[in-house]
């Protein structure tokens, strides 16, 4: 009997010591070997800090960086409140087929492709696109309007691919909050402004945290969005690590940057759960 | 007497049938070919399984990643691929990545010979051979001619009544057209990453100082057909064949060579260093070069081919489109680009991402 708890412990544990090892542990121990090697010659190689030095001494590797994290944070707060209203209609307001419904029609957009989406939102936005004939058939412009290839119009992207990844844990924490809750709130006074301060939002909490997380590091590692639809202003750093891995052979420069963006994504995300009071712990419930 | 006569040539065919079967099946690979897309057309590919009884897979790409993904596995995974020539030399001595082509089982009489010498001469690392040459083409403007007759050459793109009509790649090709352009030689400056350095800055900083004029910066060959197509841009930097394809629907819109010379590449094919169907590869090479193939082949990606006689088998349409584009001197002014020594990339590389990140 004990014998065989173990084996079933070993066996439900094997996958997810494969999955780590072979798939992150790995991989990541590679690439750092990679980010520590520095090119002297013709294939030769030294191990030294170069790459890392790099980071820090050319101002535009950084600076790159930091937009990718400002925008990246934007993008969540956008979600976030954006997705809030929403999740909270779907979850305490609508009821029955409504509900689903509703919730069905947020994860629909997800059946198709990224690329789709984004391309989508290039015919919507371009010179001779869907909104500018339409602002010019109503009146308002008198000349083609050009929508893409600026921060905006990448912003607009960000916000729409990772909205389901904020409603979906939004909705599943705002379900599990009891109706009689909310209406006890009001029996003892409170204005709906409170109500939604003192007892929606704490109890939502770890949805929020959880899926602005999602978002967050969703938005830092896109590559496709930012790159279609900001155009030629669209310096993102996954963009960087893409170039340097692809377009100039430079993989040693590639790997120090991947490993910067996950240590500062990681540092950022850490620090902001500190200055909330949140933990991961609680998060999780 | 009659009936066993029979029996013995039945017999005797069967035993050839088999034969040929089984000798085809041990010579039978399947190639697996990393190209361009348009290199490999689907009639092409139909006749070659055909004719050699060998299998052909096509993967698409372009040259930074056909050499990324042979770098990742160390010349694996491909047993035919198409870099430019310029691209062969530098990561070969770099990561090892192709094999040395024996030339004594190409039929080197299907090529141009000055086109071959020319290639072997520039892919020849350690006194071997790594390329042959098969499509070639230029990348110089595609301008509307109607809406922007002004663009002569590719520093025109800047000009100040152009502003918000012009798009251009930020990839290498940009950076050596400009330095053509401001009257600088970049290419006689590859030996000498000093005197390169200060060639890239100058471009670098003419760019910076164009960037607002510019729509966005193209990455994708189907993005630039739309923004010319759409009308949204008039002039571009690209590829002849680009403008050729435009030129079709729209007669305004073609390839024009610019004043300081348009740009000359030409795509090879070389043997990545653990390729497993060498043979099929060789058949491969020495079926596309013949004549009426290579022909089918410009038919579908535009661009011509380095075999020999194959322009008499391409149709007029085509080879009117390249001699409005490119009048004799033209054709002598095209500059061809010489083997990127290794190292340089990482110069261009900082340039370009300066560039991106300038407001």
């Amino acid at each position: 009997m004990r014998a065989g708890a173990k084996l079933g412990f070993f066996l439900l544990f094997a996958p997810l010591v494969l999955w780590l090892g072979l798939l992150i542990v790995i991989p990541h121990i590679d690439m750092f070997l990679v980010s520590i090697r520095e090119r002297i010659g013709v294939a030769e190689y030294q191990t030294s800090l170069a790459n890392y030095l790099t980071f820090f001494t050319e101002p535009l590797y950084l600076v790159t960086f930091l937009r990718t994290a400002m925008m990246s944070i934007l993008a969540t707060a956008l979600t976030l409140v954006i997705g809030f209203p929403v999740s909270f209609y779907i979850a305490k307001i609508a009821k029955g087929r409504l509900q689903s419904a509703l919730f069905l029609l947020t994860l629909v957009p997800f059946y198709v492709s990224e690329l789709v989406r984004t391309f989508g939102w290039m015919i919507l936005l371009r010179e001779t696109g869907l909104f500018s004939t339409l602002l010019q058939w109503l009146g308002l412009a008198d000349q083609p309007v050009e929508m893409l290839y600026n921060d905006v119009a990448m912003m607009v992207g960000l916000v729409y691919t990772s909205m389901l990844f904020m409603v979906v844990p939004l909705i599943t924490t705002m379900e599990s909050l009891d109706d009689s809750v909310i209406e006890a709130g009001y029996d003892l006074g409170g204005s709906g402004f409170s109500v939604m301060r003192e007892i929606i939002i704490p109890h939502a909490m770890p949805g929020i945290v959880s899926g602005s997380i999602i978002v967050f590091m969703l938005s830092l590692g896109n590559y496709l969005t930012p790159t279609m639809l900001g155009g030629k202003d669209s310096l993102w750093f996954t963009e960087l690590i893409y170039s340097q891995f692809i377009v100039r052979f430079n993989w040693e420069l590639g790997a120090a940057f991947g490993f910067m963006l996950l240590f500062l994504s990681s540092l950022i995300v850490w620090g902001t759960l500190k200055l909330t009071g949140q933990t991961l712990e609680k998060t999780m419930g | 007497m009659k009936t066993i006569h029979r029996r013995t040539a039945l017999l005797l065919s069967a035993a050839s049938i088999a034969t040929l079967g089984f000798a085809t099946a041990a010579s039978a690979e399947t190639l697996r070919l990393l190209t361009w897309g348009g290199y490999a057309p689907e009639n092409v590919i139909a006749l070659f399984e055909q004719e050699t009884g060998h299998k052909v897979e096509v993967t698409l790409s372009n040259n930074e990643e056909m050499i990324a993904k042979l770098r990742a596995t160390g010349g694996g995974g491909f047993d035919l691929a198409q870099p430019s020539q310029d691209r062969i030399a530098g990561p070969q001595a770099e990561f090892g990545i192709y094999k040395p082509i024996d030339l004594s089982k190409i039929d080197a009489g299907q090529f141009i010979g000055s086109m071959l010498e020319a290639t072997k001469a520039n892919t020849t690392v350690g006194g071997e051979v790594f390329g042959v040459p098969h499509v070639w083409g230029t990348s110089g403007l595609v301008v509307d001619t109607a809406k922007a007759p002004g663009v002569k050459d590719y520093t025109d793109l800047c000009n100040a009544e152009m502003a918000g009509k012009v798009s251009y790649r930020l990839k290498r090709p940009t950076l050596i057209g400009f330095a053509y352009a401001m009257g600088l030689d970049p290419f006689a400056a590859y030996g000498d990453e000093a005197a390169y350095k200060a060639i890239i800055d100058q471009v670098e900083a003419k760019l910076v100082e164009c960037k607002p004029g510019v729509k966005t910066y193209w990455s994708g060959g189907d993005e630039l057909l739309n923004l010319m197509r759409s009308g949204e841009a008039v002039a571009a930097m690209a590829w002849d064949t680009g403008g050729w394809k435009l030129n079709a629907d729209n007669p305004d819109i073609t390839f024009v060579a610019p004043a300081s010379g348009a740009l000359g590449w030409i795509d090879t094919f070389v043997l990545p260093a653990k390729g497993k169907a060498d043979q099929a590869a060789y058949d491969w090479i020495n079926f596309v070069m013949q004549p009426e193939v290579a022909a089918m082949i410009t038919e579908v990606a535009g661009n011509f081919t380095a075999s020999k006689g194959a322009d008499e088998f391409v149709s007029a349409e085509l080879k009117a489109r390249y001699q409005a584009s490119f009048p004799p001197e033209a054709v002598d002014n095209i500059k061809w680009y010489p083997p990127v020594p290794a190292g340089l990339e990482v110069l261009e590389g900082a340039a370009l991402d300066r560039v991106k990140a300038a407001n």
